[in-house]
């Protein structure tokens, strides 16, 4: 559907309450409220794709071909709920919209012939979106209703999932570009400034530092030149709140840079992107092309006689390139190693010139502050954080997906209420929140409200949102080992502590969790050693690295030493892990009853750890098993089991 | 080799402007080309932005995406995110380097397979996910990359 | 403008804007570094320099925080100094334990560091990463093992030298210094010239020690072991022997190595002279014809390698001569023999110099002939200390000794070359007297001896005007050079040094070579010119004598053909 530039322009700056009739229904067009055809939308974002949807993209596509159906087959975002793809969701004229999980290639004739018989399946139903002017499916939940999406509160993701992100039509209709032609027309650079620092908007990649302070410094420091600089890199393994956005709403995300832009008086925009993000990249193109096109972007932008050029530049892939100085050192073509802060970028950043540099989440809350005024904003969350804040919730759970809620929520209501905890006859052990730099948070801090003060209060970051769920089946060495070596490869190497100092933790921690082939009586002491190293080494690391990365690293090591030094003991004393994870510690055991005496475990056991007679059942000596695991491999019988 | 020098002053025209912010795209743009980045490439924008190669070779080194052998027929991705890693990739991992021989990295010596460990691909609830050509194979067990492994063998045969 | 700094409870004067370690290394007060270097870029990589900053959460690197208002420091405080040696102590878990038996034992930044810091159990340990020793090059050895990553090397080799053979590769645990595409450095564009391994606090770089081959010779019967030395490692050999710095100890040093077994003991400098006089002819004919000037001088192998690789379109400005350690060497190796009488006997013709380029010359095909290299070993100056160390000799009973005939210096033209700018000036001496008929008075050129890496100075000789230049360092080279080929400079002679302020600051001098050292040394040169009779080359008795019995003409049949060279474009990555 192609619209008018004209009249979207005038659809983007007019108050909703203002259109004519005529508008109206054009509006109810675009935002797909009023349909001409049945309109299934499939979820085509990363975690749709790995899922199958693409394959399920096809099978729709042969089934309306097959039964020549006219049908608007259109693309979507993720709605968060990434565990439960391929999401798909199918709107019929005059009905509402239903949402449905699972479905891939083969469900798709089955779903759909139902639902042309106006039947709605049992299963692999979500909910349904109730808006105005549709009749609502009976017995099927409303979104709003079900306990996932009930507690959220989705500010930044309310598109997300529900609105074709290839479609500037679909996102000015549904109240687009308003706060970004209210910006250029009604307020000069520093009043954008205030709005915001007003506001209390705060960095939503960890920080937590104002975002309209930041602005201001980079604001009055005089330059030719001023550049701001999108933060897409999103490297923490388990974060994809970030992608999910760019994916399902991108136009939101350069409504929110265009902003951010105008109000530090920059007219040059990057986005710096993960390489591997490729479908992201892809909408983020394909919105940058629609805008300038449209005259949103470009010189003299809507004759306001402001410039902007957005460009996407894709970073090649490390993990420290999230931090802004390593960003920046990056995107002037060079090796992405921090520098010493002073000077600040907002002061002397990108080609030297003063430049700031917000992550994907916090430029998408723009719009939202814009419009609806910086009251709005503060009457979310809690007084030092208003607003909301997305999680990325993966691990032992039953759901994994993002949750936007106010900031002050608390854990309890996260990971409990929203995705609805571990799974059935399971216990919550702890929360790894933050991604590889963050932090071990125990049951016993469930109920504290999530803030940056009082995250930190207790000795603990929030980072760019990440949440491992860890269950009684998850060990938390094991955990803190994996983020330790991921550090060590991660860490650019330039300061010692960073580069040196992982290194040794990671062998500490390796050597705890490893059983190694030529244990010696000293070894239990150089392990306990190493743990009481592991604290020195972690206070040192904080005190002496050049960024956040070497000063955060030690992290996840000291809250675990906080909260779960009995796990380290266990497995330092007992060579046991009370989890059974660490696949090394584990105690190899032949069931009597199963064996055959076939010799096969014996034959291939590395250690020589097996003995026994052909034909009946062999046994394993415990002091000589280094537990690789091999015997269970092997064996044809399932004798082999572990305790 | 004239073939070679030929499409990387291709890609050399794309970026006339010489300036070193012009490194990393145009890395990647010879990456995308070639699969990896030759010494050719190299001397050649080294020459274009005056700059000492092994300033080009200590920077392709720093960032995940930039190889120097090219990559196998099959490129084999596999995620060891936070999730896959707590699902189990690293048994994954031991297992396709004992099926491909190969390390993290590396490409097979017949050119068949190459081996990528990438930190987190994003699609945490469907893992442990592993890639082969861009097309995904999610919530997979030990098991099942054997017969994967096996039958993109087969098909590389036919 | 002033601010005042509370530093250990102390109350001292800062400037705004300037760093904390300046500050504090004004007053006195004496915070170690690893990867801070004069004249090099800040890197604040090693965090050696940290201090306790009220009011800061974290410690800050005092070598590149600016100062911008009053602050209060602590710089010895016990948090400040466990952090140093904790930071110190992740070294040396990734470092070999083998001080006893490394090439800095004695000389290492990071040994002192640890001595300081009063390191004496390895209380973090741990696996070291594995490297391979590269030993391609003829000059230098890297053993990345001991590399501490402070990136001083790199630093001096993009900034100073111009040449990059080195920088960081990889990240995190895998981080090393590498070479494009990890190749070798002799397939690399080093150029030898050995700052990094006088850059280096640690083992990592060293050059490549020829020195126990040099006993093999020694001893043998029927080998004339025959030494050559500069006048830079005259110079500056008393730092590692304990004499005052600047102590020029050329007496000493033709006793020593005679005791040591040397056969005969000559003068690189007579090579020089020669030099000199073959240059003056060369430069006479250009400017007689009007061509291929400014000539540019060949006497520094790193020079020419850097040229080669570079510049091969203005290889021809070159003069096509030798070094001076390759002209004595022709000399010795094809003339010595027949004036000594001594055919029968296998010559080892041995270089001490303070440049470890001249370890690679040595290499070059075109430092042979008929398949047999003209020098057969460089040794440094730091070579040359321990080999008086295990010579057993008490230097202070030693009479000082003149070198042999006929192959030294009676003049002070030759030794001059040994600090930047002396090798214009002493041919400049020779041109001058050949146009004129008279000798420069040695006032007039002093105006060139001022400390600055380029000199640029005209001189008239009756008619004509001589514009003389010259650089040091090849980032300043380059810099002179790319103005001569734009037209912005003009030029008759231009000498060019790789090594900032000279051969007396070479790749193979003592180490560390600070400042006030390296003052020391070219002041003690500029001392043997001032205190000498004869300034010139063509002056030199044993010059003209040379000339008169053997050689004939500058230029002509016999210099052509033990003198001169070609010099050849170098095809590496660049």
């Amino acid at each position: 559907m192609q619209t008018d530039k004209e009249i979207l322009i005038k659809l983007a700056q007019q108050n909703p309450s203002e259109l004519s009739p005529d508008e109206l229904g054009q509006t109810a067009l675009l935002r797909k409220i009023q349909i001409p055809r049945p309109l299934v939308m499939v979820n085509s974002s990363t975690s749709g794709i790995v899922a199958g949807s693409m394959r399920t993209w096809e099978a729709i596509e042969q089934y309306a071909a097959e039964r020549s159906i006219d049908i608007d087959l259109a693309e979507t975002g993720s709605i968060g709920l990434s565990s439960e793809d391929p999401v798909i969701s199918v709107q019929l004229p005059g009905r509402c919209r239903i949402f449905f999980s699972r479905i891939t290639a083969e469900k798709v004739s089955c779903l759909l012939d139902d639902l042309f018989h106006r039947e709605v399946p049992d299963q692999h139903v979500i909910g349904q979106l109730i808006r105005e002017g549709q009749e609502p499916w009976k017995d099927v939940p409303s979104l709003e209703d079900i306990p996932y999406f009930a507690l959220q509160s989705r500010i930044v993701l309310e598109s997300c999932g529900i609105i074709d992100p290839f479609s500037l039509e679909e996102y000015i209709a549904g109240g687009g570009y308003r706060a970004f032609l209210l910006t250029i027309r009604s307020y000069t650079f520093s009043e954008v400034c205030d709005l915001v620092s007003d506001s209390g908007l705060r960095g939503r990649s960890g920080g937590g530092f104002s975002t309209g302070e930041k602005w201001k410094a980079a604001f009055r420091t005089p330059s030719d030149q001023k550049f701001l600089v999108c933060n897409a890199e999103e490297s923490d393994p388990g974060a994809f709140m970030d992608r999910t956005l760019m994916e399902g709403d991108p136009f939101r995300l350069l409504e929110g840079i265009s902003i951010a832009a105008y109000a530090i008086g920059s007219n040059r925009a990057y986005i710096y992107i993960r390489s591997e993000y490729k479908n992201a990249i892809r909408r983020i193109n394909n919105a940058i092309k629609i805008l300038r096109e449209m005259g949103l972007l470009g010189d003299n932008i809507l004759d306001s006689g402001y410039n902007l050029q957005i460009s996407l530049r894709k970073g090649p892939g490390a993990f420290v390139c999230g931090e802004e100085t390593a960003l920046i050192a990056s995107l002037e073509g060079r090796r992405g190693i921090p520098s010493s802060k002073p000077p600040y970028p907002s002061t002397s950043g990108y080609l030297g010139r003063p430049t700031v540099v917000n992550n994907v989440e916090t430029l998408s809350n723009l719009p939202g502050i814009i419009r609806n005024g910086p009251d709005w904003f503060k009457g979310i969350g809690t007084t030092e954080c208003p607003g909301t804040k997305i999680f990325s919730i993966s691990g032992r759970v039953k759901l994994t997906g993002l949750v936007e809620v106010p900031l002050g929520t608390s854990f309890d209501t996260i990971v409990n209420k929203i995705i609805g905890g571990v799974g059935k006859g399971r216990e919550l052990k702890a929360l790894h929140v933050g991604g590889p730099s963050g932090c071990m948070v125990p049951v016993e801090l469930m109920d504290i409200p999530v803030t940056y003060e009082t995250l930190k209060e207790k000795g603990l970051i929030m980072g760019s949102g990440g949440i491992f769920v860890m269950d009684d089946q998850s060990c938390v060495v094991n955990t803190v080992s994996y983020f330790m070596e991921y550090m060590n490869k991660q860490s650019c190497g330039k300061c010692i502590p960073c580069r040196e100092g992982t290194r040794r933790m990671a062998e500490i921690l390796r050597s705890i969790i490893r059983k190694p082939a030529d244990e010696e009586e000293h070894t239990t002491l150089d392990r306990f050693k190493g743990m009481m190293r592991l604290e020195t080494l972690a206070e040192v690391m904080k005190d002496t690295s050049l960024c956040g990365l070497g000063q955060n690293a030690p992290n996840p090591v000291v809250s675990t030493l906080k909260y779960f030094k009995n796990e380290y003991e266990e497995h330092i004393f007992d060579r046991r892990c009370p989890s059974n994870s660490c696949t090394e510690l584990r105690s190899w055991f032949i069931d009597v009853d199963l064996c055959t005496g076939c010799s096969i475990c014996a034959k291939r056991c590395p250690a020589e750890a097996i003995i026994g007679t052909a034909r009946h059942p062999y046994f394993i000596v415990q002091e000589k098993c280094i537990g690789c695991g091999i015997c269970h491999e092997v064996c044809k019988f399932t004798a082999v089991y572990y305790k | 080799m004239a073939d070679e020098t030929a499409r990387i002053e291709v890609i050399l025209k794309r970026f006339p402007q010489i300036k070193r912010n012009a490194l990393i795209p145009l890395l990647q743009a010879v990456q995308d080309e070639f699969g990896y980045i030759s010494e050719e490439a190299i001397s050649r924008i080294g020459a274009h932005l005056s700059l000492p190669t092994s300033k080009i070779y200590g920077l392709a080194t720093f960032y995940n995406q930039f190889s120097f052998t090219p990559r196998g027929f099959y490129h084999v991705v596999l995620c060891n995110g936070t999730s896959c890693h707590m699902s189990g990739s690293g048994e994954l991992l031991s297992e396709l380097a004992k099926l491909l021989e190969i390390k993290d990295g590396e490409t097979t010596r017949d050119g068949l397979f190459s081996l990528e460990v990438q930190s987190c691909i994003g699609a945490c609830g469907q893992s442990p996910v592993m890639a082969v050509n861009c097309e995904y194979h999610s919530r997979i067990s030990v098991k099942e990359v054997r017969e994967i492994i096996k039958q993109y063998r087969e098909d590389a045969d036919r | 403008m002033g601010v005042r700094l509370e530093v250990n409870g102390r109350s001292i004067e800062a400037e705004k804007g300037e760093t904390i370690l300046s500050a504090l290394n004004r007053h006195g007060m004496h915070v170690p570094t690893i990867c801070s270097m004069k004249d090099l870029s800040p890197s604040g990589a090693c965090r050696m320099c940290v201090v306790e900053v009220e009011g800061s959460e974290n410690l800050v690197p005092s070598c590149s925080f600016p100062i911008e208002g009053p602050m209060k420091i602590m710089t010895h405080s016990p948090r400040v100094l466990r952090a140093r040696k904790t930071n110190v102590e992740l070294l040396l878990s990734n470092h070999p334990d083998d001080c006893l038996y490394c090439e800095r034992n004695g000389s290492c930044e990071l040994q002192s560091l640890s001595e300081d810091l009063n390191i004496r159990e390895r209380r973090i340990p741990g696996k070291r990463s594995p490297h391979k020793i590269d030993k391609s090059s003829p000059a230098i050895i890297r053993d990345p093992s001991k590399c501490i990553l402070c990136g001083r090397c790199v630093r001096i080799c993009e900034e100073i030298m111009a040449t990059s053979s080195l920088d960081f590769a990889h990240r995190g645990n895998e981080l090393k210094i590498s070479t494009t595409l990890a190749k070798p450095l002799n397939y690399s564009n080093c150029t030898s010239c050995g700052q990094c391994l006088v850059a280096c606090p640690t083992g990592a770089l060293i050059e490549h020690v020829q020195f126990p081959e040099l006993e093999e010779h020694i001893h043998a019967p029927g080998k004339l072991v025959v030494a050559q030395y500069s006048p830079a490692v005259a110079v500056s050999v008393a730092e590692l022997l304990g004499y005052k710095p600047g102590t020029d100890l050329s007496g000493i040093i033709n006793a020593v190595l005679r005791r040591y077994g040397f056969d005969k003991v000559f003068e690189t400098s007579f090579g020089a002279d020669l030099m000199i006089m073959e240059q003056a002819r060369i430069y006479q004919d250009r400017k007689r014809d009007g061509q291929d000037l400014p000539l540019i001088t060949s006497s520094c192998p790193a020079w020419i390698h850097y040229a080669e690789q570079y510049y091969p379109e203005l290889l021809y400005l070159l003069s096509p001569l030798k070094s001076p350690q390759q002209i004595a060497g022709a000399l010795i190796r094809e003339w010595f023999p027949k004036a000594e009488k001594e055919e029968g006997k296998e010559i080892v013709s041995v270089v001490i110099s303070s440049c470890t380029a001249a370890k690679t010359e040595a290499k070059r095909v075109e430092m042979t002939r008929t398949g047999i290299p003209t020098i057969d070993l460089v040794l440094t100056t730091r070579e040359l200390a321990r080999m008086i160390k295990l010579s057993g000799l008490d230097l202070e009973l030693l009479e000082p000794e003149l070198p042999d005939a006929p192959f030294y210096s009676t003049g002070s033209a030759g030794k001059l070359c040994s600090v930047a700018g002396g090798e214009a000036e002493a041919t400049v001496r020779t041109i001058y007297a050949q146009i004129t008929g008279t000798e420069i008075p040695a006032s007039k050129l002093h105006r060139f001896r001022i400390n600055k890496s380029y000199r640029e100075m005209i001189v008239k000789a009756g008619k004509t005007e001589i514009r003389m230049g010259t650089v040091s360092g090849l980032a300043n080279a380059v810099a002179v050079i790319e103005e001569l080929l734009s037209g912005k400079r003009k030029l008759d002679i231009l000498e060019v040094m790789a090594c900032p302020d000279g051969c007396i600051n070479g790749g193979g001098q003592p180490i560390p070579a600070v400042e006030k050292l390296i003052r020391s040394r070219s002041k003690a040169v500029y001392d043997m010119d001032n205190g000498s009779k004869n300034h010139t080359a063509h002056g030199d008795p044993l010059v003209q004598e040379i000339y008169r019995d053997l050689l004939k003409e500058a230029g002509g049949k016999l210099s052509q053909d033990l003198f001169y060279t070609t010099y050849l474009k170098r095809e590496v990555l660049l």
